[in-house]
C-alpha cells in the first residue's frame, strides 16, 4: 500500500515537473530545434542578454509584480481583519462579493477593465496593469489573511487588552505577529498572480510597455527560439527559491501553534 | 477601596435578555462565585464588568468611580480567559511584563516584578520558555501571574480552571485561594462546577436566566437554598410536596413534616427540601421521639462506592428520594426493605417558590 501511494506521488510530481524541466533543459541545448542528442551550450543565454525586448519584459513583470503584492496585501490584510474582527455593515454580502472576481474568466475581466480604462481616460500601459493586477490580486489575499485570522484565537486580543493595551495596539503587538506567516504568503500568492497573469497583461499593455508573458506570446507569434527557455528558466528559478523560503520559514501549512 | 457595586444592569441581545436588572456588591478582597448552567448571563456579567460588554443599561462602578464608559484597557483589570490566552510569540517572561510594559514599568523593575509573580505561582525560572513548552496548568499559573503583577483593581477569572483535569483542577483550586489571600485582590469567579465555587469563594451568586437568584457565603447558599432552582443547582435536594397544616406540611399519605423556617398559612401547598446527607436511615416502625421528622420508605436500589453508600428510596407517598450514607458500621441495607427515614426539622427548607 506505501509502495503504491509512494508511486502514485512521484507519477503526480513527473507529471507536475516534466515538461518544466524539459523546458529547462532545453534552454541549454546547443540546437534551436530541439534536436537530440543534447549537446550542452550556453548561447541562447548569451543571445538573451543581447536580447533587450525581452529583459525590459522580463524586468516589467518583475517589477509590477513586486508592486502588486505590497499593494494588494496592505489592502487585502485592511480588509481582511475589517470583516474579521470588527462588526462591518453587511459584513456577510461583502465577504460574499470577494468571491466572484477569482471565479470571472480572466478574458471577461480585462475586455471589461479595457473598456472600463478606455472609457474614465485611464488608458492602457504599466499604470493601468498595476490597477488590474492589484484588483485581481486583493480577493486572494482577503481569503489567505481571513484564514490565518481565525486561527488566532480573538481572545488573545482581549488579553491584550485587558491588560491595558488600546485595540490598535493589541493589534500590532499580537495579532500582526502571529499573523505574519499568513501576511507573508498572502503576499507570495499576490506576486505570483501577478507574474502568472497573461491575458488582463494582453488587454492592457502598450507596444512600449509589455510583461514577459505577453513578450513571449508575441515572441513565439514571430518564431520560436530558446531564448524563451532561458528567460522562462531565469524567471522560474528565482520564484521557485522565494517560495522554498518561505516554505521553510513561515511553514504556510500552520504547523505553529498559534492559540 | 476596590470593591465592585453593579446597579440594575441590563443586557438584552436582540430580543433575547441576558440579564435582568441586576444589581449587586463585590466587597473589596472578597472572593465570589458566579455559579449556573451555561446561558445563566454568569459570563455576560463578568464580561460587563471587564468592560468588553457594555450594558443596555445601567451602572458598574469599581473602588467607587463609574467605569461603565471606561474602556477595559482603562479599567485596571486582571483577567484570566479559559484558553489562558497567553501570547504564543513571547516568552512567559514576555508575557508577565506585557501589562508592565503598558504601565510604564520596564527593564530591572520589571524584571523585578516579573521574577516575584512567577515565585508565587510557583513557577521561578521559568521566565525564558514559550507557553507550549508548558503544561496546561503551568500555563494557568503564568495567566494568572500575568493578570496578578499589574496589580489589578479587580480579578476576574472567567472558567480558567475548566480545561484542566481533575486531580489538576483542585491543585490549582488550593493555589488560586492562597494567591488571591496573598494578594488580597476582589475576585469574581466564574464556573459551572458547583464543589468548586463552595470550596473557594467567601460568597456565591447562583445565576438562573439573567438574575442572580441566591447569593450569600457557600454554607447559607447551599443549607438554606431559597428556590427550586438554587436547590438543584448546588448539590442534590429531595423534594417533599403537600399542603400546609397548622404550620406543619402533611404530605399526600398524611405524613406530617415539620420545618425550621415557618411555611405558608394553613391550606396552601408548599414544598420543602432536604438534602439527602441530612436524612439518616432507621429501622421501620419504630417510634420517633417527636423532635424528628420521621417518614417510611422502601428501599429501591443501594449503590454501593466503598466509603460511601447511596441509597434510592420511594417514600411512602410515591416521591422518589435519594439519601447519602456514610459506610461507617459496614452494614448495608438491602433492596426492597421498609425502613424510616428520620431527619431535624431544622434541615427542612421550605421552597420560596413552592409547588
Amino acid at each position: 500500500m506505501t509502495a503504491l501511494a509512494r508511486f502514485y506521488l512521484l507519477a503526480i510530481l513527473v507529471f507536475l515537473y516534466l515538461p518544466i524541466v524539459v523546458m529547462m533543459a532545453m534552454g541549454f541545448n546547443e540546437s534551436a530545434l530541439y534536436e537530440l542528442p543534447f549537446r550542452f551550450s550556453t548561447r541562447w543565454y548569451e543571445a538573451l542578454s543581447g536580447n533587450g525586448q525581452l529583459i525590459s519584459a522580463g524586468v516589467n513583470s518583475v517589477v509590477i509584480a513586486l508592486i502588486t503584492a505590497v499593494i494588494a496585501t496592505l489592502a487585502g490584510t485592511m480588509a481582511a481583519v475589517a470583516l474579521d474582527r470588527h462588526a462591518v455593515r453587511g459584513r456577510t454580502l461583502l465577504q460574499l462579493l470577494l468571491l466572484p472576481p477569482i471565479a470571472i474568466p480572466w478574458l471577461i475581466t480585462g475586455t471589461a477593465m479595457l473598456v472600463f480604462f478606455f472609457w474614465t481616460g485611464i488608458g492602457r500601459g504599466m499604470h493601468a496593469l498595476l490597477i488590474g493586477h492589484v484588483a485581481l490580486a486583493i480577493p486572494y489575499v482577503v481569503l489567505v489573511v481571513g484564514t490565518g485570522l481565525k486561527t488566532i484565537r480573538s481572545d488573545l486580543e482581549e488579553a491584550a487588552v485587558s491588560l491595558g493595551s488600546t485595540p490598535l495596539h493589541a493589534f500590532f503587538a499580537v495579532t500582526l505577529p502571529l499573523l505574519a506567516p499568513s501576511i507573508l504568503g498572502a503576499a507570495l500568492f499576490a506576486f505570483a498572480v501577478s507574474l502568472d497573469q497573461f491575458v488582463i497583461s494582453y488587454f492592457l499593455s502598450t507596444p512600449g510597455f509589455a510583461t514577459l508573458p505577453v513578450q513571449i506570446y508575441s515572441a513565439i507569434r514571430k518564431g520560436f527560439t530558446p531564448e524563451i527557455n532561458a528567460i522562462s528558466t531565469i524567471l522560474l528559478l528565482g520564484s521557485m527559491s522565494v517560495i522554498v523560503v518561505f516554505a521553510i520559514f513561515a511553514r504556510p501549512g500552520g504547523s505553529r501553534d498559534k492559540r | 477601596m476596590t470593591n465592585v457595586d453593579i446597579t440594575s444592569v441590563a443586557k438584552t441581545y436582540g430580543q433575547t435578555p441576558v440579564l435582568a436588572d441586576i444589581t449587586t456588591h463585590f466587597a473589596e478582597g472578597s472572593f465570589t462565585s458566579l455559579l449556573g448552567p451555561s446561558g445563566s448571563g454568569k459570563t455576560t456579567l463578568l464580561r460587563i464588568v471587564a468592560g468588553f460588554i457594555t450594558p443596555d443599561s445601567g451602572k458598574v462602578a469599581i473602588g467607587g468611580a463609574d467605569v461603565t464608559d471606561t474602556p477595559v484597557y482603562a479599567r485596571n483589570i486582571g483577567m484570566v480567559f479559559q484558553s489562558y490566552a497567553l501570547f504564543p510569540h513571547m516568552t512567559v517572561a514576555q508575557n508577565v511584563a506585557f501589562g508592565l510594559a503598558r504601565r510604564g514599568i520596564r527593564g530591572a523593575e520589571a524584571r523585578k516584578l516579573v521574577d516575584r509573580a512567577l515565585e508565587m505561582v510557583r513557577l521561578p525560572g521559568f521566565g525564558e520558555r514559550r507557553p507550549k513548552q508548558l503544561s496546561g496548568g503551568q500555563q494557568q499559573r503564568v495567566a494568572l501571574a500575568r493578570a496578578v503583577v499589574i496589580q489589578p483593581s479587580v480579578l476576574l477569572l472567567d472558567e480558567p480552571l475548566s480545561a484542566l483535569d481533575r486531580r489538576l483542577r483542585q491543585e490549582m483550586q488550593v493555589e488560586l485561594k492562597r494567591i488571591q489571600r496573598e494578594t488580597g485582590l476582589t475576585t469574581i469567579f466564574v464556573t459551572h462546577d458547583q464543589e468548586e465555587a463552595l470550596a473557594l469563594s467567601d460568597k456565591v451568586a447562583i445565576l438562573d436566566r439573567g438574575r442572580i437568584v441566591q447569593m450569600g457565603p457557600p454554607a447559607e447558599v447551599y443549607e438554606q437554598p431559597k428556590t427550586r432552582f438554587a436547590a438543584e443547582f448546588l448539590g442534590d435536594t429531595n423534594f417533599l410536596k403537600g399542603t400546609v397544616v397548622d404550620g406543619a406540611l402533611r404530605l399526600s399519605d398524611g405524613t406530617l413534616i415539620r420545618t425550621g423556617a415557618p411555611l405558608p398559612a394553613t391550606g396552601a401547598a408548599a414544598m420543602v427540601a432536604v438534602r439527602p446527607e441530612k436524612m439518616r436511615i432507621d429501622a421501620a416502625g419504630k417510634a420517633g421521639d417527636g423532635a424528628e421528622n420521621r417518614l417510611s420508605a422502601r428501599i429501591d436500589h443501594v449503590i454501593y462506592a466503598g466509603p460511601a453508600l447511596t441509597y434510592a428510596l420511594t417514600a411512602s407517598d410515591s416521591t422518589a428520594l435519594k439519601i447519602f450514607a456514610q459506610n461507617s458500621t459496614g452494614a448495608i441495607h438491602a433492596e426492597g426493605s421498609d425502613v424510616s427515614l428520620v431527619w431535624q426539622p431544622a434541615h427542612t427548607i421550605p421552597m420560596e417558590d413552592a409547588a
